[in-house]
């Protein structure tokens, strides 16, 4: 049967293009020292990721993963490194020893991962079930067996933009008097 | 060819564990550990996604679901973490005039 291999093929190579992407971008995290082009990089690694829940047959959460990570949490990210950099070029070395010991510490632990992955006790895998999934059940799932969950997550949002909202507020003594004063000079000299 | 199977996702969610890993403990930026936070929790749900795939067929001939709700849960808690992580470094910046978490010693005996 033809089509059933040309979809194989597909699916493979669309995961090696997803995964290089992910994995390049996840490494360049690391290894790069400007805190924007780590933005950049995030960004790819979490594109690449919403590619694979394409794969995976979750296009609902390959959604939310562009909308709320891509669109929302990265930026928020990027306002943040904008508000607490001087120069966005600005840059902090680790030490020498430090990278050393991080390294081998990761390297081995990834070591370690794989062949615990590779060695695991293989289960009879089911084949995939179906492809795609009627979207209706997703939200009955939400709002059925997972609605005590559903609600607390909704609460949390709100405690944490209360909570954000009141940590970020600038104190009434750190204003600086400066620009109380000068604001109004500004609009009298434009008029 | 070889297909795709759960194997590869799970390596591939192993490296972005440890990229996330490595970032947390060298980038003496906070936005920078940050980042490593977002990128393990990441690794996090592939994980879960991929598991939710492959070994578990789900109940009377209808895909599972339950891994995706888990992953939907968590990409919520980390878009608040990441509201509130911010914050505190705004304050933090407000306070020391740097980003550099080095500098955060007040607490240290």
């Amino acid at each position: 049967m033809p089509v059933a291999v040309d979809a194989n093929l597909v699916q493979t190579v669309l995961f090696y293009v997803f995964a290089l992407m992910t994995a390049g971008a996840a490494i360049g995290v690391v290894i790069s020292r400007n805190i924007v082009r780590m933005a950049v990089f995030l960004l790819f690694t979490l594109t690449g990721v919403a590619g694979l829940y394409f794969l995976l047959d979750a296009e609902f959460l390959a959604a939310v993963q562009l909308v709320v990570y891509a669109g929302g949490t990265l930026i928020l990210i990027i306002f943040g490194v904008m508000l607490t950099s001087k120069s966005p070029f600005s840059r902090f070395e680790p030490k020498l020893p430090e990278v050393i010991v991080a390294t081998s510490f990761s390297v081995v632990l990834f070591v370690a991962l794989v062949m615990g992955i590779v060695h695991r006790p293989t289960t009879t895998e089911p084949p995939a079930v179906g492809s795609g999934y009627p979207i209706e059940r997703f939200g009955q799932a939400l709002l059925g067996d997972y609605l005590v969950p559903f609600e607390v997550a909704s609460v949390l949002l709100l405690v944490v933009m209360i909570g954000a909202a009141y940590l970020a507020k600038r104190r009434e003594s750190d204003m600086p008097v400066q620009e109380l004063t000068e604001a109004p000079k500004r609009a009298k000299s434009w008029s | 060819m070889m297909s795709i199977g759960l194997n590869h996702y799970l390596i591939l969610a192993g490296l972005m564990f440890v990229s996330g890993l490595l970032t947390i403990m060298l980038k003496r930026n906070a936005i920078g550990i940050l980042m490593g936070v977002e990128l393990i929790l990441n690794a996090a749900n592939v994980n879960l996604v991929a598991f939710n795939h492959f070994s578990y067929a789900g109940t009377a001939g209808q895909p599972a679901l339950d891994g995706q709700i888990f992953a939907v849960f968590v990409i919520v808690l980390a878009a608040a973490e990441a509201a509130v992580a911010l914050a505190i470094f705004l304050n933090f910046y407000n306070n020391f005039q740097t980003i550099d978490v080095e500098r955060a010693q007040n607490l240290k005996g």
